[in-house]
C-alpha cells in the first residue's frame, strides 16, 4: 500500500477544482435518489464523478484533495467527512495514477487459477515495478486487489471498468501489448466462454423453449 | 438432478436478450398485479411456507425476516435494502444476476416492497460491478418507462421507487449494518445490534436487507407455489441455489442446482470433475473464503446444504465451491485468504482490527515453517479470541479459515515446520 501519510498537501495536487457540466448533469440526477436532508448519501457518487471527470481532463483517473473540499461544499459535510470516506474505500485514488489501472485479483479462486503469472506479466509487459507504481511511460498503474467477484473465471484483471477473466501470462501479456497500441480488446473472457458458463458450452438451459421456462400464473 | 424446467434463472449465462421483452418471453412481469393483490400478509405468509432461507451467506429465513417489519408505520418511511455488495472470495453468483436477469430482481423488488410496507428500495452493487451496475439502471429505466415501477407500479396503485447505488471497494459493506452506514454516505462500519435495522435502519427508518439472489427468487416462487420451491432441496433446505465452481476444476463455472445435491456431483457433473481426478483432491472450501475447508474424505460425501455442511463444521455460506487439488499449499491458500481479512477488517473493534493482522502474520511465518510447533495451539485460541468478541462477523469469517486449517490439516503444518528446522542455518548474512 502507498504511503497516503501527507498526500493531501503533496506537489501534484491542483490547488482548484470544478465540476465540469458532464459531471453536473450526472449530479443533478442523482441527488433526487436520496430524502432531503440526507444528500450526505451522494458522496460516493459523487467521488465517482470526480475521478471520471480528472479521467476525462487529464487521462489520470484520481480524485484531487479540492475536489473532496468541493463535494463536502455541495452536500453541506464537514470536509473531513469527505477525506473519511475517501480514504476509507479502496477504489478512490488518492494520487495520480496511468491511463489504464491494472487492478490485479491476487485472493486465493484467483491465485489457485495462476495470478501470479497475471501480475509478472504486468511487470514484464506493461513495465510496472511492483504493486501501488506506475509504469516510465506514464500509461499504466499497477494495484492489488481483493477478490473482485468473477472467480468461477479466474484469474482476472480489471483495467479501468473492465474485467479481463479466464488470463494466463502470455494472453495477459497480448492484452497488455495491445493497450500499449491504443487498442481496447473487447473485456470478458479471454478464451471465448460464453460469460460463467463451463468451457465448451452450457451443460443446463440447453434445450429449455423460452416461452415454457416459467409457466403462467394459475 | 434438477431439470431445467425447474431453474428460476434461465438466463443465467447470458444467452438471451436481458431485456423487458426478452425477460418477459422467458416469464417474468407476468401477473404481477395480480400477485401484488394479495396483499402484504399473504404474500409474506407464502414466502415463509416455501421454506427461502437468505442466499447472502447466514441461511436465515427470507419470510421471518420480511415479518419484522413494523406492521402499522409510525410515519416513518419503510426501506428495502438489496445487498449486491458480493465480495465474498468464491463467489460470483449475483454478477450473473444483475447482468443477465436485472428484471427478476426488479420485480423481486416491488413484491418485498409492498410485503414490508416500503415505497422504496435502494440496490447497493459492489463498486467494481460498474458494468453490471449500468445494466441494472437500464433494466430500472425500462421498468419505470414501461409503468411496472414508479408512481402506479404494476397499476397496482403501489408507489415503488428502485435507485441504484455503487459501492467502492469495501468487503464490510456486505455486512447489512456497515452497508446501510455506507449508504448514509459514511465510512462501511458496522452498527450495533440492536437496535436491529428492521426496527432502525436506513436514516432511523425501518429497514430489510436482503441478499440479490433471494430476492430474484421470489416472483417465481410466488408464481409456482411454496409447495412447488418447498419440495426441491430437502427438509429446512429447500429450493434451488446458485453454486459457483472454482479453483481446481477441469471446468469452472456457475450452475443452480437444488440444495442438498451431494459435493462431488456438482463438481464433476458441472464443473468437469478435478483437475487430475477425484483422487487428485485435497481440499474443498463449500461455501465462500470465511467457511472451513474440508478434507477429502469428508468431500466425498457431504451434501451441498445449509444443515449438512454444518453438521461437518463447515457451512453453506454463499455456495461458493472453491476446489482445491493435491498440488495446492494448503498453508499458502489459507494465509491469503487471512491476508484479504486483514486488508478488509474496518478497524473499528480491536479483536478483529489487531487480531487478523496477526494470523496473517503468523500464517505467513508457517507457510514457510519459521515456528515453534507449540505455536500452533497460539494461534487456534487466538482464533477463539477473535471470534464473537467484535461486533460483526469479520472477525468470525477471519477466524474460521485458520481453525479449518488447524482441525483438518495439522499434520501438515507440522511437516513443514519439522522441514524448516531441518535445513541447515546459513552460515552468515551477505
Amino acid at each position: 500500500m502507498t504511503d497516503q501519510t501527507d498526500v493531501g498537501a503533496a506537489s501534484f495536487q491542483p490547488a482548484h477544482f470544478a465540476f465540469d457540466a458532464e459531471s453536473e448533469a450526472e449530479i443533478s440526477r442523482v441527488l433526487g435518489r436520496y430524502p432531503a436532508g440526507k444528500q450526505a448519501s451522494a458522496v460516493l457518487p459523487l467521488l465517482y464523478f470526480v475521478q471520471r471527470q480528472m479521467g476525462r481532463q487529464t487521462g489520470s483517473a484520481w480524485v484531487p484533495r479540492a475536489a473532496m473540499d468541493e463535494i463536502a461544499r455541495r452536500l453541506a459535510m464537514a470536509p473531513i467527512r469527505v477525506y473519511e470516506v475517501a480514504t476509507f474505500y479502496t477504489m478512490f485514488q488518492l494520487r495520480p495514477v496511468g491511463r489504464f489501472h491494472l487492478q490485479v485479483c491476487t485472493t486465493t479462486p484467483c491465485w489457485l487459477r495462476g495470478s501470479d503469472e497475471v501480475v509478472a506479466a504486468c511487470r514484464r509487459t506493461a513495465g510496472v515495478g511492483g504493486f501501488g507504481e506506475t509504469s516510465a511511460d506514464g500509461l499504466f498503474t499497477m494495484t492489488e486487489v481483493e477478490c473482485l467477484g468473477a472467480c468461477v473465471n479466474a484469474p482476472i484483471l480489471q483495467v479501468n471498468d473492465d474485467f479481463y477473466e479466464d488470463l494466463d501470462g502470455p494472453r495477459t501479456d497480448a492484452l497488455l501489448a495491445a493497450l500499449k497500441r491504443g487498442e481496447v480488446p473487447p473485456p470478458g473472457s479471454t478464451i471465448g466462454r460464453q460469460t460463467s458458463a463451463p468451457e465448451g458450452g452450457p451443460q443446463t438451459l440447453v434445450a429449455l423453449p423460452l416461452a415454457a421456462a416459467t409457466p403462467p400464473a394459475e | 438432478m434438477l431439470s431445467d424446467k425447474d431453474r428460476i434463472f434461465t438466463n443465467l449465462y447470458g444467452l438471451h436478450d436481458w431485456r423487458l421483452a426478452g425477460a418477459r418471453a422467458r416469464g417474468d412481469w407476468d401477473g404481477t398485479a395480480a400477485l401484488l393483490a394479495r396483499g402484504r400478509d399473504a404474500l409474506i405468509e407464502e414466502v415463509k411456507a416455501s421454506g427461502l432461507r437468505g442466499r447472502g451467506g447466514a441461511g436465515f429465513p427470507t419470510g421471518m425476516k420480511w415479518s419484522f417489519m413494523p406492521k402499522q408505520s409510525d410515519g416513518r418511511p419503510h426501506y428495502l435494502v438489496v445487498n449486491a455488495d458480493e465480495s465474498e472470495p468464491g463467489t460470483c453468483k449475483d454478477r450473473d444476476i444483475l447482468r443477465h436477469d436485472p428484471h427478476k430482481l426488479i420485480e423481486g423488488c416491488l413484491i418485498a416492497g409492498l410485503a414490508m410496507g416500503a415505497h422504496v428500495a435502494y440496490i447497493y452493487v459492489r463498486g467494481e460491478f460498474y458494468n453490471e451496475a449500468a445494466r441494472l439502471q437500464a433494466a430500472v429505466d425500462e421498468a419505470y418507462d414501461a409503468g411496472l415501477i414508479g408512481r402506479n407500479a404494476c397499476g397496482s396503485g403501489w408507489e415503488f421507487d428502485v435507485y441504484v447505488h455503487r459501492g467502492a471497494g469495501a468487503y464490510i459493506c456486505g455486512e447489512e449494518t456497515a452497508l446501510l452506514e455506507s449508504l448514509e454516505g459514511k465510512k462501511g462500519m458496522p452498527r450495533l445490534k440492536p437496535p436491529f435495522p428492521a426496527a432502525v435502519g436506513l436514516y432511523g427508518c425501518p429497514t430489510t436487507v436482503n441478499n440479490v439472489e433471494s430476492i430474484a427468487v421470489v416472483p417465481t416462487i410466488l408464481r409456482r407455489g411454496a409447495a412447488w420451491f418447498s419440495e426441491l432441496g430437502r427438509p429446512k433446505n429447500a429450493g434451488t441455489k446458485i453454486f459457483c465452481i472454482s479453483g481446481h476444476v477441469n471446468k469452472p463455472c456457475n450452475v443452480e442446482e437444488e440444495l442438498g445435491i451431494p459435493l462431488r456431483e456438482l463438481i464433476e457433473r458441472y464443473a468437469g470433475g478435478v483437475r487430475g481426478g477425484w483422487d487428485n483432491l485435497l481440499a474443498v472450501i463449500p461455501g465462500g473464503s470465511s467457511v472451513p475447508v474440508l478434507p477429502r474424505e469428508i468431500c466425498d460425501t457431504v451434501l451441498m446444504d445449509f444443515d449438512s455442511l454444518r453438521e461437518v463444521r463447515s457451512g453453506l455460506g454463499t455456495a461458493a465451491v472453491i476446489v482445491m487439488d493435491k498440488s495446492t499449499d494448503i498453508i499458502k491458500a489459507i494465509a491469503r485468504l487471512s491476508q484479504f481479512y486483514k486488508h478488509e477488517s474496518c478497524g473499528q473493534c480491536t479483536p478483529c482490527r489487531e487480531g487478523t493482522g496477526w494470523l496473517m502474520r503468523v500464517m505467513y511465518r508457517l507457510v514457510e515453517g519459521r515456528a515453534e510447533p507449540g505455536e500452533i495451539d497460539v494461534l487456534e485460541q487466538v482464533t477463539r479470541q477473535i471470534e464473537g468478541h467484535t461486533i460483526c462477523a469479520l472477525g468470525d469469517a477471519a477466524a474460521w479459515p485458520v481453525q479449518g486449517l488447524i482441525r483438518h490439516f495439522r499434520p501438515v503444518i507440522e511437516e513443514r515446520i519439522a522441514q524448516a528446522k531441518a535445513r541447515p542455518m546459513p552460515l552468515a548474512a551477505e
